[in-house]
């Protein structure tokens, strides 16, 4: 409630003119100010200024609840608040499935999976119920032209022949709408659109495939100083269009190969420097141009890599578990887990993404 | 020496940071190098990369913080700022369970003892005992920090804050940059006088971000210099080949050390390598 007027704050009338006459209309005009600056603009002593800033933060303070009474929500609602992706193993090690009202990306090389993946959670969206989906619609926003509604309808087919010999292709289909844009600006407009959309339409999950394209679009034409203000507004918004639909957003990375000086430490590691070259390949790939920011603020990350002659998804973040991997295989029917026991991963190998055996970054 | 206001003698002092309470984080090493646990009266930060188990350790504290008195905790309740979402109620409650299941192993005798009036060992209780705040802007974290004043004073028995994390919003919306540094230190100064006026523990979660210092790219905790400077202790939690190691970078008090610990099912534990044999539950 930044923008919350202070007009609505029932504050005593002496406090609601001063703060008026000096045009501080909002909970944020107020509060983004130190006190001693404050102070200065309403020309008023530091009791005043004080009793204003604690009036102020009163009233646009979130409601207090308890870890309690969010329980006993996430049990009201349902559903455990999950989307199960029907890979049992990933099922379990993620409590459930892919979580509502969080960001989960789903990052890898090019060509392994995580278009296929996006497209089987389409679908798994927009089933009904009583087939364990959510019925309901889907956004998928697709940058790079991959969706292809033919292949989608061919993973619906082969993983649930008895819904869609039915004939219910079309309604499934008739679900998921997707969104090409082709400019960053476009893809803000859409999202801004979006918010409205996603309670009007009975939205049940929102897909980004993939983020870094728009990312690198815009960067062709910006400066360098810019390319960090797109993707923090983005980052913002998507995590509250997600908590406030309560809705699973999922956003696809890409990665770029590594460049030598990559892999960063802190100061207090100094003699890791000059260590094995090797071992520092396998830090701080977060640290990129999509990179650490980008990391920190999605909840769930899934990389998708190969090695060994094997693709694997791993849960590489995750609050509810830890680290592990899933060999998979693209078939028809889309993504299939080889095995649904998890892998354990650990250290280093956590937060690098392999591909062919050699590391890459996320971008 | 008379009674200046708000001085007081170094000796009286003493007496009180030795009767000062710690929060244990569930792993002894770590314990140990904290100088028995997260302390109270202070501002302690936590950084590290994502993923490494900021979250995990903050959920820890504000479930250890409950620990009854009986049983060597604070018997205290939790007030927890989440300003990224990343609070998962399923985990808390995983933790809660972890946290009493350890107690119980330590005194065995304990669930025949009458309960009246001591907390309950139900997870549900340990949940309903955490306060939580979602904040969605600056401006939110700025007002719930300024209500905290009011807050702890009708709530008397919160004996630890934790902010997760103090940086997400500061780093995206404020464009003023030193307008943000004097916002900052205003909040700092809040967050240390509340931890003293309360005698309750503040721990702020914090991101890590790149700063190239002295030839190369490094990692540091964000928010800049100007922040470094308002917390008491730093704590940085970073990846030691396969293990989580947390390094003590900033203490009034106590050595620059490194301990391992482990995440695991019940919460923060000792590393699989550490000497300690038993969960910590005091």
């Amino acid at each position: 409630m930044a923008n919350m007027p202070v007009s609505e704050m029932r504050l005593p009338p002496h406090l609601a003119h001063l703060l008026a006459a000096r045009r501080l209309d909002t909970a944020k005009d107020v509060l983004s100010l130190p006190e001693v600056e404050l102070m200065a603009i309403l020309d008023a002593g530091l009791p005043t200024a004080r009793a204003a800033v604690a009036l102020v933060s009163e009233a646009a303070c979130p409601p207090c609840q308890t870890a309690l009474t969010l329980l006993e929500e996430r049990v009201r609602l349902g559903g455990g608040g999950r989307l199960a992706t029907t890979l049992c193993g990933l099922d379990e090690a993620l409590g459930g499935g892919i979580p509502m009202g969080k960001l989960t990306e789903v990052v890898g090389p090019s060509g392994i999976g995580k278009t296929q993946f996006c497209l089987k959670l389409a679908l798994l969206a927009a089933l009904p119920e009583y087939y364990g989906g959510l019925d309901g619609r889907v956004v998928y926003i697709d940058t790079e032209f991959k969706f292809s509604s033919r292949r989608m309808i061919e993973i619906g087919q082969k993983s649930f022949p008895q819904i869609f010999r039915q004939g219910l292709a079309q309604k499934m289909a008739g679900r998921i709408l997707v969104t090409r844009p082709t400019s960053l600006a476009d893809f803000t407009k859409s999202l801004e659109e979006m918010k409205v959309t996603l309670l009007q339409h009975d939205v049940k999950l929102l897909i980004v495939d993939s983020m870094a394209a728009l990312m690198s679009l815009e960067n062709e034409k910006a400066t360098a100083g810019f390319r960090q203000h797109p993707l923090r507004w983005t980052l913002s918004f998507l995590k509250s269009i997600a908590e406030f639909s309560r809705v699973p957003v999922v956003v696809t990375n890409q990665v770029r190969s590594q460049s030598n000086d990559d892999g960063y430490h802190f100061s207090f590691e100094v003699d890791k420097k000059d260590g094995n070259k090797c071992a520092e390949r396998f830090d701080s790939h977060l640290v990129a141009a999509l990179g650490i920011q980008w990391a920190h603020a999605v909840t769930v990350r899934l990389v998708f890599e190969s090695h060994s002659g094997h693709r694997f998804i791993k849960v590489a973040k995750s609050p509810m578990s830890p680290a592990v991997a899933f060999p998979f295989v693209v078939e028809s029917s889309g993504i299939t887990l080889l095995r649904d026991e998890s892998i354990d991963v650990t250290g280093p190998e956590i937060t690098s993404i392999r591909c062919q055996g050699q590391n890459v970054l996320a971008r | 020496m008379g009674e200046q206001s708000g001085a007081q003698n170094a000796w009286d002092m003493l007496s009180d940071e030795q009767s000062q309470k710690h929060i244990t984080t569930g792993s002894g090493d770590l314990n140990d190098i904290l100088g028995g646990g997260i302390h109270c009266k202070e501002v302690t930060e936590i950084g590290g990369v994502p993923g490494v188990g900021k979250t995990q350790l903050g959920i820890q504290l504000a479930i250890n913080v409950q620990i009854p008195v009986e049983y060597g905790g604070l018997g205290g309740k939790a007030v927890y700022i989440d300003t990224e979402g990343s609070f998962m109620v399923e985990r808390v409650y995983q933790i809660a369970e972890g946290c009493i299941r350890d107690i119980l192993e330590h005194f065995p005798h304990s669930h025949e003892k009458s309960s009246s009036g001591q907390k309950q060992l139900q997870p549900e209780h340990f949940l309903a005992d955490i306060y939580y705040f979602r904040i969605c802007s600056y401006t939110e974290q700025i007002a719930v920090i300024n209500y905290l004043e009011k807050f702890l004073g009708e709530h008397k028995d919160v004996r630890i804050v934790v902010i997760d994390n103090v940086t997400f919003h500061f780093r995206q919306d404020f464009e003023d940059l030193a307008l943000r540094t004097r916002v900052l230190s205003g909040l700092s100064l809040k967050l240390m006088k509340i931890a003293k006026t309360y005698n309750l523990a503040v721990v702020l979660l914090n991101q890590v971000t790149t700063k190239f210092t002295e030839g190369s790219f490094q990692l540091t905790l964000a928010l800049g210099d100007s922040w470094s400077h308002s917390c008491t202790n730093r704590l940085i939690l970073y990846w030691n080949g396969n293990e989580r190691y947390a390094h003590l970078d900033k203490s009034p008090s106590l050595p620059v050390a490194s301990a391992p610990y482990a995440v695991t099912g019940k919460g923060i534990r000792d590393a699989v390598s550490s000497h300690h044999k038993r969960a910590r539950v005091t």
